[in-house]
């Protein structure tokens, strides 16, 4: 000790850093991820490794030839948009369309506003989406799930639960546990997301305040409409919220950091809007789904709640025992 | 009502306060390990300034001769605090001396003679318990003993306990939560001196005209709490409160949050609830003072650290190099990277362990290197994590973008001047950002706005 180091409070950190988040996401993901692997087999993981690959390899070019040359893929973002991306894509997508959805993501989402912290839409969103309008049928194709398939490009495909309510079937609540469904590689099955989200809230990386707000406002909307008018709405809320993408994008895709508000009286807020605008996509939009949509709209708005939703001041209230 | 129950679900039924906290771990190293009393040094260098207040006029010359006890410095203003000879011996100069805050000041060197105090200090061992003076005769003497709050603060005790015109205290809360990781000095002294500060405790609720009075003590300190229970039993008006081990619970708006369960207002002052907080060891040497005549200027010190071969707390004179005391509790540990005067989270960091002991000094703290230095700063990625450790409901990651941009208009409005700078979101943030830091620096600049304006 020739040199003592000095430096103004606090002393000591926690320890916490960014890749310990992302690598904690990562792990919640891997529920899911084995069903993807294990109802959708070689296609799904040609999707994620393309896309994860992709998604970091992009990252890396950009900040070596047109950012100041500091890298920071170790820190885990990249790979996990990457997942998250392929979990929100059919898993018979041929390479190229998830190579030019990963560029969508990292280059033009995320790069092109500072990198990471600074982009104001979810990456693997915006890029889903953009995918979703550029080759609305492979994006729309889903395979059927078979354990152990080998089939990739040449899968058979059917509608997704919610594409199928709309022609009057209800879905069986085992399946849609399960993951026994068609639909995005990683949004199939309700138990695997289920314990992700359980094993974020047990880590602490998100509260419940987006994801439950998101649930119950779709469960209260759809009871409601039931409620109204029982013919149309012949699914049940519990079967509605476990269809679709929506498990998926309440945990793991609203409460991206980044692009979330800032106090959990803005996430309830959010949580709401997102609730909401999905409903009304999903009975009167075009597409079935609308959840990637919602929380896109209401990444937007986040700035705003951020201005006006402060947390809770000290001695803002005075309570009187 | 509805955060008040999620609240207790969430920490359980034991009291604490409500925003934000974190739990460091508490690493009390030297708990339980007997008061030492440090060596009394060749010279000594008494400071005349304790951080707050106007610094105190020294009142001898060079080639005086003091005693132990003696008055060397007078407080030169209402918030102002005197200052005693530690030692008895001859004057050596008054000259500048460089202290723990990294600051050159005023300072009495006292040449060591011997240990010769003043005849009228009560040096016997026996608890004194009647207290026979009225309110301002306490106060007085409390004035006279050049008290100042030991939490670290360092506020003059006699000014906390004239309340302004038309307020009046209503409770007495002692802060012996002492939740600052490595430090066990005031656990320690409870141990010790426990009948003696419940005295002192009664004296002060006498000087304040309260009737009632709070220990509140954070449960990781399971036999003070035992024992001050046991004491309270002989006491009346005296509560003992254990609270759930939450940092920053010592801040003063913290301790009444989580006792009382009121917040004091931004920018008000305790008495604005009722409430007057005093740190256990400040009632301590209000014991002294007032029953036994002697002035502060002793106070006990934590020396520890991970590699620290003998972490442990000394009783020392005020003056004392820092290094002397470290010395006697086996040297500077070899893997040391920083030295910290005080506890972790809001120490301040040494150049040099040449500054003398003050009587905001609680404690030496060695941090090895591999903790010593930060990691890189990282872009804020949003998690709201320093938003949920703000136990001011602020949003530091918002306050550093704006301190950043020296948009001192929005951080006077997103309420800045709340910080309490505890250090919470720094040490929480995933991206190592110097969150407080530059709170601090914004809270310099809107400070002087604010103080221009008036």
């Amino acid at each position: 000790m020739d040199k003592l180091i000095i430096s103004p409070a606090p002393h000591v950190h926690s320890g916490d850093s960014i890749s310990k988040n992302m690598q904690a996401v990562i792990l919640a993901l891997m529920p899911a991820y084995l069903v993807a692997l294990y109802f959708f087999g070689l296609g799904a993981l040609i999707v994620s490794i393309t896309a994860m690959l992709s998604c970091v390899l992009f990252e890396y070019l950009i900040q070596r030839f047109l950012f100041n040359g500091l890298i920071t893929i170790n820190d885990g973002s990249a790979a996990l948009t990457g997942l998250l991306l392929a979990f929100n894509l059919p898993s018979n997508l041929p390479v190229w369309i998830i190579i030019v959805g990963s560029l969508v993501a990292i280059g033009i989402a995320k790069m092109s506003f500072g990198g990471l912290g600074n982009n104001p839409f979810n990456p693997a969103l915006v890029a889903r989406v953009f995918l979703l309008i550029s080759f609305p049928v492979a994006m729309t194709s889903w395979p059927v799930p078979s354990p152990f398939n080998t089939q990739y490009l040449d899968a058979i495909t059917a509608p997704t639960t919610l594409r199928n309510l709309n022609f009057g079937v209800v879905p069986n609540t085992m399946d849609l546990l399960i993951g026994n469904i068609g639909g995005s590689m990683g949004e199939v099955s309700g138990i695997a997301l289920l314990i992700g989200f359980a094993f974020l809230l047990f880590k602490r990386i998100i509260t419940w305040h987006i994801p439950i707000s998101i649930l119950a406002t779709v469960a209260v909307f759809i009871f409601l409409l039931r409620m109204a008018n029982p013919l149309n709405y012949i699914v049940s809320p519990v079967d509605y919220l476990l269809s679709g993408g929506l498990l998926l994008g309440a945990i793991f895709m609203a409460t991206d950091y980044v692009t979330s508000p800032m106090t959990k009286r803005g996430m309830i807020i959010y949580g709401v809007g997102i609730g909401l605008i999905t409903v009304i996509i999903r009975i009167s939009g075009v597409y079935p789904e609308g959840i990637s949509f919602a929380i896109l709209i209401m990444n937007a708005f986040t700035p705003l709640i951020n201005t006006y939703i402060k947390p809770q001041r000290f001695g803002e209230r005075i309570k009187i025992n | 009502m509805y955060s008040i129950l999620l609240r207790k679900i969430s920490v359980g039924p034991m009291k604490t306060f409500r925003l934000g906290g974190i739990h460091p771990p508490e690493n009390k190293l030297s708990a339980g390990k007997k008061i030492q009393l440090a060596n009394i040094p060749n010279q000594v260098a008494i400071p005349l300034v304790h951080y707050i207040g106007a610094p105190a006029e020294a009142i001898v010359a060079k080639g005086d001769r003091v005693l132990v006890g003696q008055l060397i410095g007078k407080a030169t203003g209402y918030v102002s605090a005197n200052v005693h000879a530690s030692v008895s011996g001859k004057v050596a100069k008054i000259d500048v001396q460089l202290d723990a805050s990294g600051y050159k000041r005023q300072a009495v060197f006292i040449d060591v003679e011997g240990d010769e105090w003043m005849d009228a200090i009560d040096r016997t061992e026996a608890v004194k318990r009647d207290c026979t003076f009225t309110k301002s005769e306490i106060i007085q003497k409390i004035a006279d003993a050049g008290i100042v709050g030991l939490g670290g603060a360092t506020f003059p005790t006699h000014v906390k306990l004239n309340p302004p015109p038309g307020k009046k205290a209503k409770v007495l809360l002692i802060n012996a939560v002492e939740c600052e990781s490595y430090l066990t000095c005031d656990h320690q002294l409870m141990m010790e001196k426990g009948e003696e500060i419940m005295v002192g405790i009664t004296i002060l609720m006498k000087a304040l005209e309260v009737d009632r009075a709070v220990i509140g003590i954070e449960n990781n300190k399971k036999d003070a709490v035992k024992y001050f229970r046991e004491l309270a039993k002989t006491f009346n008006g005296i509560e003992i409160v254990p609270l759930k081990v939450q940092y920053p619970q010592g801040g003063e708006k913290q301790l009444i949050d989580a006792i009382l369960g009121r917040q004091v207002p931004s920018g008000a002052l305790p008495i604005e609830v009722g409430a007057v907080v005093q740190n256990v060891g400040t009632t301590f040497s209000v014991y002294e003072a007032v029953q036994k005549n002697k002035p502060l200027f002793e106070r006990i010190m934590t020396v520890t650290g991970k590699s620290a071969t003998n972490p442990g707390n000394y009783l020392v004179r005020l003056g004392t190099m820092l290094s002397e005391v470290v010395e006697q509790a086996g040297g500077i540990p070899k893997d040391t990277g920083k030295i910290v005067g005080g506890g972790p989270m809001m120490g301040r960091s040494l150049m040099t362990l040449e500054v003398p002991m003050a009587k905001g000094s609680a404690g030496v703290l060695f941090i090895q290197n591999l903790e010593s230095l930060r990691k890189g700063m990282q872009n804020c990625i949003r998690c709201t994590k320093c938003v949920t450790a703000c136990p001011m409901g602020l949003e530091p990651y918002l306050l550093m973008n704006q301190s950043e941009r020296e948009m001192w208009s929005d951080m006077e409005r997103n309420r800045t001047m709340d910080c309490i700078e505890c250090g919470s979101c720094s040490y929480v943030c995933p991206s190592n950002r110097p969150l407080l830091d530059y709170i601090r620096f914004g809270k310099t600049s809107v400070g002087a706005i604010i103080r221009a304006r008036k």
